[in-house]
């Protein structure tokens, strides 16, 4: 048994000889959770998950016995956790509407019945590893849970339960080690959450990570596995991509930690998602999707802990077979609440108040994501996408300029364009992709092989444009030739009718990789039509008064199942508009001549 | 728990007082202090340790003779007194009567600290509030439950606004129980003044509860006036089913009372000298406002910030920005102009918006009516930067129909009178005509369906005042 001896804000020195660092600590009489950072002698630092006040030194502390870990098992979907994995639904219903301090209630509900099925391909006697697949059991509708062989035990099978319901405290298997020690295995199982869950070794990423959403899709890609951040500053629309992403991606499972941000995002999830429906499986997009809500007003210290909650469930369900996007609102809550606690421990902090460990910590969070063959022997992986909030919107503060060094795919979003409405606000010059020349070969495959061809033109566009918006600026409009003054206008049309995608629009929200790029080759067809004309001599005044214009930007919002001739009838249109003018053209040439 | 009063303090300086020998006190702890010419301050412990003690003290530690003043553990926290009896009434940041009446009575005593809500328990914010100013109603709409305070600098009207949506708030068609807490730190006299008279003129005071420290009041009391308020907003809302709406001016003077302290605490500094848990003290304070599913009332917050040299990258309004719903942002550049309330709409949002209007809430067409409107007034600032360098008379036709649109847009849709009470039909058709001053072909924010129905289609001559 220890004594607090000292109460600074969230940090506890406690009088506890013999503890660990990362060991679980309960303090004072109310039992508050926190977990040893250092030690001094017999003394040990511990930071409080719970608001400490009305904590006294002289009150009672004790040590646990184990790091703080989270439950794996059946029943995490559809929950919303607290940062150490605490469940807010029972919490609420148990506490009412105030989360009450000392409260421990397990994460996986005792009393569920899950009906589960023994695995075929395992035999009783045969040797199991770590991460094995013991059997099953449906999660939801949509998700079967497979129950794994927790990582760190193997041996021999002794026993199996034969098909039937269990709650999840039920032993399903008896294991043998080699030391002759007999494992009962549950349907869950515990496992540290700032320790990396094994496997066997790691894969490329190689296939698209699909959001529906055409500046990340069609311009700056991520792939299943890999690592990408939103930066960008308040109201810029980090939040807005990552619900996107949350929403539309086609991945298994959803891990959305609202880390440090809003309490009423969170509840937007909550009550949308079930009303929504997976455009893959039909089902409630609640299914697949699990929430970990550290909110700004609950406790600093789990902010820091609450992105390892959701990356060890993550690494859980990826260890099922399953690719599983993990989006992080917002890692500068994390880094601040690092920050935080390091600070009280009097650290050296070296740049803007953070500690010399933060970029260290950064790439070894971001190392947790990636396409993996599990210790099953099957493909699953992780995407993991955090936002960062950078102060004053300054992307050369430490959050953001380490983030950019580790990530691979930085989706920059920018405050002019958010002020002008232009959403989502990813701004093409800062943002970049290295996954673009892997995405390549999945669209050539399956939608165009024209596709890159395409991107890049439009990519080449905006970037042309921007520089002629600068001479605009400078000598005026007059400066510019019949053909800069159509690339101006092409690249608005293209911003308009491609670039640019309300959340908020029922039919344009989500837009399929094949909707992607028909838009596209149409906005590029439009633009290099217009220069075939130009090159004939026709004025670009005659191009710009085109109805045809204002009817591209609209394009985007053609349901295509209601209408699937739409784009093929524009396209038709534009034809033989492209005709009509060149031969108007060529008769007045004549007549003039 | 029994009182324990001791005198061994070591030290006072910025506001706290360090004490030794004061053994086993509770962290957050309420605290009496009592000077050598026996006047009472107050305090509360934020830092505890076997042997020795850190009280801040609400009334600053000026003019303390350590040798000669107690200090009283009062072995609870922070709590304040809560009745109906409240409405009407005038306190200072730790709840005592400003008002010359008696302090309140009753059993109700809450913790000033709050605790967190339940992210599982809230309940979505979603009930347009109509407060008759079309730069937020049409472009930035309010909903009930929401916290969207307003980026102000030195001189503009920010305490004129407040003061109008106080008086203009409305839910459309509803009578309901409302309820105002104006909260008011380290504001001059005059300003205070200002609003207790507005609030007097339109016959609302007895609705009302007031938390005052003026700018020569002490600076540490600042610290808890806001949670003071808060409290008492929760309980108006939660307990007795009200929906109120807390104003509270000025957030900046709040961080700077929070800078002092944690300086004299020796925190490690963040930017520009404020410590790094500003972010989550501001939030701690920002995120009591909202809607509870289980309840009946709400907390809909406007905050006053005003921005050091009109800065919105200063950390007191960046991190606003970053917890609150929104932001209404004052532009000298139209206060310059004349024109009242200078909100300049670039800058400005209302994140709950989406949800609040529309078919059923306000009108079908005004999501893209906003979206609208923020997109062609963006190209019009361009143009317009534009016609500053090159002249007016060189730009194309088409851009001279967009400075036209700006000029109408600042003086007839965002301008207006002080008691000019536009409902949202009107809001909505005010935009119209100005959106009419651009062709049809120009706005593809808009459905065809809205431009059939509300489009002018001939430009109108739209008179800029
Ligand atoms: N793709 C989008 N479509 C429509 N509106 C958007 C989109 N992205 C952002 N917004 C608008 O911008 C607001 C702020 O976006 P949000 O994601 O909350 O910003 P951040 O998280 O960067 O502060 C939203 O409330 C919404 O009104
Ligand atoms: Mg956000």
């Amino acid at each position: 048994m220890g004594e607090v001896l000292e109460v600074n804000g969230p940090i506890v020195t406690v009088l506890l000889p013999g503890v660990v660092n990362g060991e679980e600590v309960k303090l004072g009489e109310l039992g508050l959770i926190g977990e040893v950072i250092a030690r001094e002698h017999d003394n040990a630092i511990v930071q409080a998950y719970e608001s400490t006040e009305g904590l006294r030194p002289g009150e009672a502390a004790a040590a646990l016995g184990h790091p703080l870990s989270v439950e794996l098992g059946p029943g995490l979907l559809g929950q919303i956790f607290d940062g150490i994995q605490r469940p807010l639904h029972s919490i609420q219903q148990q506490s009412g509407d105030y989360i009450p301090r000392g409260l421990y209630l397990p994460s996986l509900d005792r009393e569920r019945k899950w009906a589960f099925t023994p695995a075929t391909t395992i035999k009783i006697g045969q040797r199991l590893e770590g991460g094995e697949i013991l059997g099953l059991v449906m999660e939801t509708d949509s998700i079967e849970h497979r129950i794994l062989v927790p990582a760190d035990t193997s041996g021999e099978l002794l026993e199996l339960a034969p098909a039937g319901d269990y709650v999840v405290e039920d032993v399903i298997a008896r294991v043998r080690d080699t030391s002759g020690k007999i494992h009962k295995l549950k349907l869950y199982h515990r496992w540290p959450v700032r320790t990396a869950r094994p496997y066997q070794y790691r894969d490329h990423a190689v296939i698209p990570l699909l959001t529906g959403q055409r500046i990340l899709d069609t311009f700056f890609p991520l792939l299943k596995g890999g690592k990408g951040a939103v930066p960008g500053p308040f109201g810029a629309g980090k939040t807005v991509v990552q619900q996107q992403i949350a929403r539309w991606a086609d991945a298994d499972i959803v891990i959305y930690i609202g880390c440090g941000e809003r309490g009423n995002e969170l509840v937007d999830i909550l009550e949308s998602f079930p009303e929504l429906s997976d455009p893959r499986s039909g089902r409630s997009l609640m299914e697949r999707t699990l929430l970990v809500a550290n909110t700004s007003n609950m406790p600093v210290v789990a902010r820091e802990a609450s992105i390892y909650v959701g990356i060890t469930m993550a690494e859980y369900y990826r260890d099922q077979g399953y690719d599983v996007v993990v989006v992080a609102d917002s890692t500068s809550r994390w880094a601040e609440a690092l920050r935080e606690v390091s600070g009280r421990l009097n650290e050296m902090p070296v740049e803007e108040g953070y500690p010399a460990y933060l970029a260290s910590r950064l790439a070894s969070y971001y190392e947790r994501a990636g396409r993996v063959k599990t210790n099953a022997g099957i493909s699953g992986s992780v995407t993991l996408i955090g936002a960062v909030s950078p102060p004053g919107g300054d992307f050369s503060e430490p959050v953001t300029s380490h983030t950019k060094n580790i990530v691979e795919t930085f989706w920059a979003l920018s405050k002019p364009l958010a002020d002008a409405r232009h959403y989502p606000a990813v701004d093409w010059t800062d943002s970049f992709s290295g996954y673009a020349g892997i995405a390549q070969q999945w669209w050539a495959e399956h939608v165009d092989p024209l596709w890159e061809d395409y991107r890049r033109k439009a990519l080449a566009l905006l970037a042309q444009a921007d520089e002629l918006s600068r001479i605009v600026n400078l000598v005026g409009p007059e400066a510019l030739s019949q053909n800069q003054r159509w690339a101006l206008e092409a690249a608005n049309f293209l911003k308009e009718g491609v670039l640019q995608q309300s959340a908020l629009d029922p039919v344009d929200s989500y837009c399929s990789p094949d909707k992607q790029f028909a838009l596209l080759k149409l906005m590029i067809d439009l633009y290099t039509s217009g220069i075939e004309l130009l090159d004939i001599g026709v004025p670009v005044q005659e191009l710009l008064r085109q109805p045809i214009l204002a009817r591209a930007r609209r394009l985007k919002g053609i349901d295509l199942e209601k209408e699937p001739e739409a784009y093929a009838i524009f396209s038709d249109e534009l034809q033989a508009l492209k005709l009509s003018m060149k031969s108007e053209y060529a008769i007045n040439q004549e007549i003039s001549e | 728990m029994s009182d324990k009063e001791y005198r061994q303090n070591t030290s006072a300086r910025g506001g706290l007082l360090f004490m030794r020998s004061a053994p086993d006190i509770a962290l957050g702890e309420r605290v009496q202090v009592r000077d050598h010419q026996g006047r009472q301050r107050n305090g509360q412990v934020i830092r505890t340790a076997k042997d020795t003690v850190l009280v801040q003290v609400f009334e600053g530690t000026d003019g303390l003779d350590l040798e000669r003043t107690w200090v009283r553990f009062l072995g609870e926290p922070f709590e304040i007194t809560l009745s109906p009896a409240i409405l009407g009434r005038v306190f200072n940041g730790i709840g005592e009567p400003r008002d010359d009446r008696p302090p309140l009575v009753s059993r109700i005593m809450r913790n000033v600290n709050g605790s967190s809500v339940n992210p599982a328990a809230r309940a979505y914010p979603r009930e347009f509030i109509q407060t008759g100013i079309s730069a937020i109603d049409g472009l930035n709409s309010l909903v009930r439950g929401q916290k969207l305070p307003i980026f102000s600098g030195p001189g503009l009207p920010h305490n004129r606004l407040a003061a109008q949506i106080v008086r203009q708030a409305k839910l459309p068609g509803e009578e309901s129980q409302f309820a105002i807490v104006f909260a008011a730190m380290g504001v001059s006299y005059s300003d205070a003044r200002f609003f207790q008279e507005s609030l007097e003129s339109s016959g609302v005071l007895s609705n009302v509860t007031m938390y005052i420290n003026l700018a020569d009041d002490p600076a540490i009391e600042r610290l808890i006036l806001p949670r003071t308020a808060l409290t008492t907003a929760e309980y108006l809302a939660y307990d007795l089913d009200m929906h109120v709406l807390v104003v509270m001016t000025d957030m900046t003077q709040y961080a700077g009372a929070l800078r002092e302290v944690a300086t004299a605490k020796g925190d490690v500094p963040s930017r520009k000298g404020y410590p790094g848990y500003l972010y989550s003290d501001l939030a701690e304070i920002y995120e009591r406002a909202g809607r509870i599913k289980a309840r009946h009332g709400s907390i809909t917050l406007v905050p006053v910030v005003s921005m050091p040299s009109d800065d919105i990258t200063h950390p007191i309004p960046d991190l606003t920005g970053y917890i609150t719903e929104g932001q209404i942002v004052l532009g000298r550049e139209l206060h310059n102009l004349g024109l009242y309330p200078p909100i300049f709409i670039p800058p400005s949002l209302s994140r709950l918006m989406k949800d609040g209007i529309g078919k059923g809430y306000t009108r079908e067409d005004h999501a893209r009516v906003a979206s609208q409107i923020y997109a062609s007034y963006a190209r019009a600032l361009e143009i317009r930067n534009l016609a500053s360098i090159i002249g007016a008379e060189e730009l194309a036709e088409n851009d001279r129909q967009y400075l036209a649109f700006a000029e109408a847009f600042e003086h007839n849709f965002v301008s207006q009178g002080e008691d000019d009470e536009r409902t949202i039909e009107d809001t909505l058709n005010i935009a119209w005509d100005i959106l009419s001053l651009l062709p049809a072909h120009e706005l593809s924010r808009v459905s065809e369906e809205d431009l059939a129905r509300y489009h002018h289609h001939e430009f109108p001559h739209v008179e800029a005042s």
